[in-house]
């Protein structure tokens, strides 16, 4: 495969597609299939064959459109374009015999709404576009030159600096500079050296690195196969999870396509390069993504993690030097290459470069999927994008980075999304959970359900992170239950500070930061649960004790 | 030197064992492919009972108590086989807090099943998962492999109610 001969399958691929005069997306990403679209997708295919016009409309099923809580979502590109949202099978007649006036009165969404408009896709721009399982799809859409030029027409170290100048960091959550890394591994000389993608998404409300991998899984093999090209490597592995099956069989087509055409394999493009790509399965272990967990879980041993350095970059999977990066990380690459590094690094703020993909849920009106410019406030992801908090209800915190995250109040809810900003305001951007609360929930609660998580996750290699959890979730459960007094507040912080301080892992070392922000934020509600005041959301089983009786310290 | 002896016996004459077989000589049959094999097992038989662990570990030459450290450590392996019917309650952040505690209390309430427990009568097991990425379908439960969205209590009850009996 050259890349005129990839230009050639772009242009059939497009001519192909510009002879319909209607193209139908539907989306059969996980979101909106668990509502039922493939059947959407299949009534409208029966629907265009009965009216006899499969030479003017094309069904296809494509991958997320971001809009999750109206789906089933269906696309008509055409002259005006529609976007119908919660469809069922029974509207497909009516959605394709409308389809050239458009008017047809089923509920369809405003494509300039600010959820879209105020979004910048970068990593999604395939995404609710193409067909993930066909690479022709997404050839037509630009796919693979990077991966060609960057092997035709690049040194490996040209590569490596390109992805510097961009500033790209690490989109797994700690953001660590991507180009810094690759370098580590590219320096370590001529030897065996391995690239894996971290797709182990473990965060409870995070859904970013699935949502990529079934709508452009080829987006991620083309940022791993320049990556193994920049860095020496000739294996990869992509570690995703038992639980995503629908990822799982999109990166099974993608790789054998890709081999089929010459884009993976040996020899790439008639050069010496040759990249092989496995997939190993996750088995629901929270702590396998850690990188040294990951790595003993592929070496198909129990994934527990072990002290840093020596760091993968130099004695890695089978003690090889081995590149680990995040799935999101990988996608960003192509467009880089494509691009070039000052188009990226024109987009963020300063030390934060790109965008960032955020699953947003919880008590918000529009959830989804979104990607935004890094340095967006806080404030205009959830009122704009996310439309404001349904019910008329009181927003009370945003919760960022999972069980490693904290929550986030109103008052600093102007504060830019990026990576110092929100370590600024005690929480991290780790992988791109998001999750709106108000005043129906308990924060005391919300910790307490972040440490049980940590507690049942603690892989027990180490005994801050193992006996700490425990500890920490039993004197929250004691606080919840309204039975806990001044010396376990003062045991609880004090278990905070030895837990971060003196594990081995980030697992066990982040595990405290929803109790640290949320007694930063929200002593009130402890001391509440401590006086006897009575759980004011209303979710813990401690009533209210009447006056007189309070506990006091 | 890998000779027929080394080749464990199946442990019964049912075909899926070649699946798990075939599993592990893809990986050559060397250790790592450990989890890989037990991926296939429970894919096939649902869940890892002793004999099979002892025919992975025969397979794939390592101890007993490996296979069993990793079939224990890991969430997805389950060491016991599933109810007919099976209900998980997505427990992520957003079912969380969208009511997923009221769902498993009123399940257990009425069926007297938890978290990873299957009823006597081996109708009914009740998981939870970590998150099943349908946050905009909080809270979110899959009743064998059917999703229920934005579900209640109620809902909840019925749906597995009407699920079972049929």
């Amino acid at each position: 495969m050259t890349i005129d001969e990839l230009r050639q399958i772009a242009e059939t691929e497009r001519a192909a597609q510009k002879k319909y005069s209607y193209r139908v997306n539907v989306c059969i990403a996980a979101g909106c299939l668990s509502s039922g679209s493939d059947l959407v997708r299949d009534a409208l295919k029966k629907e265009v064959a009965e009216c006899g016009m499969q030479s003017e409309v094309l069904v296809k099923g494509v991958g997320c459109m971001g809009l999750c809580s109206e789906g089933p979502l269906v696309a008509v590109e055409s002259a005006e374009g529609v976007l119908y949202a919660a469809v069922t099978p029974e509207q497909a007649p009516e959605i394709i015999r409308g389809i050239d006036t458009g008017s047809n009165g089923l509920r369809h969404l405003e494509v300039e709404m600010p959820f879209f408009r105020r979004q910048k896709k970068i990593v999604l721009e395939n995404s609710g576009a193409i067909d993930p399982e066909r690479i022709e799809d997404y050839i037509a859409h630009d796919g693979y030159t990077a991966l060609l030029t960057a092997i035709t027409e690049m040194r490996p170290e040209e590569v490596v600096q390109q992805v510097i100048r961009s500033g790209l960091r690490g989109r797994g959550g700690a953001g660590y500079p991507t180009g810094l890394k690759w370098s580590t591994v590219a320096k370590t000389g001529e030897q065996q050296k391995y690239v894996i993608c971290n797709a182990d998404e473990g965060d409870p409300g995070a859904f970013m690195d699935r949502a990529v991998l079934e709508s452009d899984p080829h987006r991620v093999l083309e940022g791993m196969a320049i990556a193994a090209y920049a860095v020496g490597a000739t294996h990869g592995y992509i570690y995703v999870r038992a639980e995503y099956p629908l990822a799982v069989k999109h990166l099974k087509g993608a790789i054998r396509q890709a081999e089929r055409m010459g884009l993976l394999g040996n020899a790439i493009a008639g050069t010496r390069f040759s990249f092989h790509v496995d997939i190993r399965l996750g088995a629901g272990a929270f702590v396998c993504g850690e990188e040294t967990a990951l790595i003993a879980s592929i070496e198909g041993k129990r994934g527990t993690p072990r002290p840093r350095p020596p760091y993968p970059a130099e004695a890695g999977l089978w003690d090889c030097p081995t590149l680990i990066n995040n799935v999101e990380t990988f996608a960003n690459v192509a467009p880089i290459i494509r691009n070039g590094p000052a188009w990226f690094a024109a987009i963020g703020t300063e030390k934060s470069k790109g965008t960032k993909v955020f699953a947003l849920a919880g008590r918000v009106n529009n959830t989804g999927l979104i990607e935004v410019p890094m340095g967006i406030p806080l404030r205009d992801i959830i009122y704009e994008i996310g439309g404001g908090v349904p019910e008329g209800r009181r927003f009370k915190a945003v919760q960022t980075g999972g069980p490693s995250g904290g929550c986030i109040p109103e008052q600093h809810l102007d504060s830019p999304v990026d990576y110092e900003s929100l370590a600024r305001v005690g929480s991290i951007m780790g992988s791109g959970g998001m999750i709106v609360m108000d005043e129906t929930s308990c924060m005391v609660d919300v910790a307490k359900y972040f440490m049980e998580f940590c507690m049942s996750e603690s892989c027990g290699k180490c005994v801050p992170c193992r006996a700490g959890t425990r500890q920490m979730h039993e004197l929250l459960r004691k606080i919840t239950g309204g039975n806990a007094g001044a010396a376990d507040m003062a045991l609880l912080e004090e278990l905070c500070d030895l837990v971060k301080n003196t594990s081995l892992c980030g697992l066990g070392q982040t595990a405290p930061n929803p109790v640290v922000s949320t007694l930063h934020y929200f002593r009130e509600e402890y001391r509440q649960h401590l006086e006897g005041d009575g759980c004011a959301a209303g979710v813990c089983k401690c009533a209210a004790k009447p006056a007189g009786k309070a506990v006091t310290a | 030197m890998q000779t027929y002896l080394d080749q464990p016996r199946l442990p019964s004459d049912d075909k899926r064992w070649k699946m798990v077989e075939a599993t592990a000589r893809r990986h050559g049959r060397e250790p790592h492919a450990l989890i890989e094999t037990l991926h296939t097992v429970q894919e096939t038989f649902g869940y890892l009972d002793e004999s099979a662990l002892r025919f992975v570990a025969g397979l794939l030459r390592v101890p007993l108590s490996r296979v069993y450290g990793a079939a224990t450590f890991y969430h997805f392996f389950t060491l016991k086989p599933k109810g007919k019917h099976t209900c998980v309650v997505c427990t992520g952040t957003a079912c969380y807090i969208k009511g997923a505690p009221a769902l498993l209390t009123a399940i257990e309430e009425r069926y007297g099943v938890r978290p990873g427990e299957t009823t006597p009568d081996g109708e009914l097991s009740v998981l939870t998962a970590r998150c099943l990425g349908s946050c905009g379908l909080a809270p979110a439960v899959v009743l064998d492999s059917a999703v229920l969205g934005k579900i209640g209590p109620e809902a909840v009850l019925d749906r597995v109610g009407k699920g079972i009996s049929q």
